[in-house]
């Protein structure tokens, strides 16, 4: 375990596939999930293939256990009253027209499930 | 068999965020300002905490909820200075281990006397990502960063660095020996979370803890509106 070393990202995205986890199968209704899709800001600091990992191991014995994750991945944008915006390549949150800093974060802060997909059987007899 | 979509639509850190809620009602009904301190192991978290708290807080009680993955070694510190102090460990959660959530401060809340405070520091787990994602119903977030970790932590942990309202930066005594720059940290720092306050103290010598003490005290003396 990494738990203790400066940053420990791999913690971060087990607990996050856990809450990701949590969210799919309270709207899966009991029913098999095989695809889980997710959208993750590039603020969030999330590795994707640590986040697809995880989910992995621990959606194991769940309905979960066959479910692909899809993992969207959001450029973080900023908005300032200067009426700059700009894609945020790296971490600089200051306006680069008017060197203002009340700039707005206006995309990639989420970590959200947008949908899933279950197997569902047949219905024969419809009432 | 044919597959069918859910539309969820549902912020992962929800859940989280509602029990953060319900420990700030808890917290304000008492009329106890929180503080969730956050940094890397080995910033100086606890070592800031005993020398604030030794020097005592102007007309405030303070209390201390301490999260750890294991052991009580940090409370044992803190308790020697007569501040109640209340230990929280993170190992029984798999998958909680590194960072508290508002669930495992939830837990924590029948064995604190919340009467008999009126400022709760809760010291985080030592880390630099996953706290920052879990709020635990704190009025304020506060992280300690030392000067041996190096001036360019703000640019490789925006995250944390964005999700707090002040950056104590710690260990000052030691820069006579390193080659940190403050000027550049705080230019890094201002890149990431522009006019974030921050100061700059030694938990050792004592140097510029009065800043954390009076913000510290600024917080506890704070009441928020009535309704």
């Amino acid at each position: 375990m990494r738990a203790g070393a400066p940053g420990g990202e791999l913690m971060h995205e087990l607990a996050i596939s856990r809450a990701i986890l949590d969210a799919a199968l309270a709207s899966a209704g009991g029913r098999p999930v095989t695809r889980v899709s997710v959208s993750v800001g590039a603020l969030r600091q999330v590795v994707p293939d640590s986040l697809a990992f995880n989910f992995r191991v621990i959606s194991r014995g769940t309905l979960c256990e066959d479910a692909e994750l899809a993992i969207k991945p959001v450029p973080a944008r900023m908005s300032c009253p200067c009426g700059e915006s700009w894609t945020l390549d790296e971490p600089a949150f200051r306006c680069p027209r008017c060197n203002g800093v009340d700039g707005r974060v206006v995309d990639g802060e989420q970590l959200s499930v947008d949908y899933i997909e279950v197997e569902e059987e047949p219905c024969i007899e419809p009432r | 068999m044919h597959r069918t979509k859910v539309n969820v639509a549902t912020d992962v850190l929800d859940a989280n965020e509602t029990i953060a809620r319900a420990n700030r009602e808890d917290f304000d009904r008492a009329g106890v300002r929180v503080v969730n301190l956050m940094g890397a192991p080995g910033a100086g978290k606890t070592a800031l905490l005993e020398r604030v708290l030794m020097e005592g807080l102007r007309e405030f009680r303070a209390g201390v909820l301490e999260g750890d993955i294991a052991g009580s070694l940090d409370a044992d510190r803190l308790s020697a200075l007569h501040v109640p102090v209340t230990q929280l460990n993170t190992s029984p959660g798999f998958g909680g281990e590194c960072h508290l959530d508002a669930n495992m401060v939830r837990s924590a809340l029948g064995a604190m006397d919340l009467q008999a405070i009126d400022l709760l520091v809760i010291e985080n787990v030592g880390n630099l990502v996953c706290p920052a994602e879990f709020r635990v119903g704190e009025d304020a977030r506060a992280m300690v960063s030392s000067v041996t970790e190096g001036e360019d932590k703000p640019l490789k942990y925006p995250l944390m660095f964005r999700a707090c309202e002040l950056v104590v930066l710690n260990k000052i005594d030691l820069l006579p020996h390193l080659d940190f720059s403050v000027d550049r940290f705080l230019e890094n720092l201002e890149q990431v979370n522009p006019g974030v306050k921050h100061m700059q103290v030694s938990a050792r010598t004592g140097e510029g803890v009065g800043y954390l003490k009076g913000w510290l005290e600024g917080l506890a003396g704070h009441r928020p509106e009535a309704g």
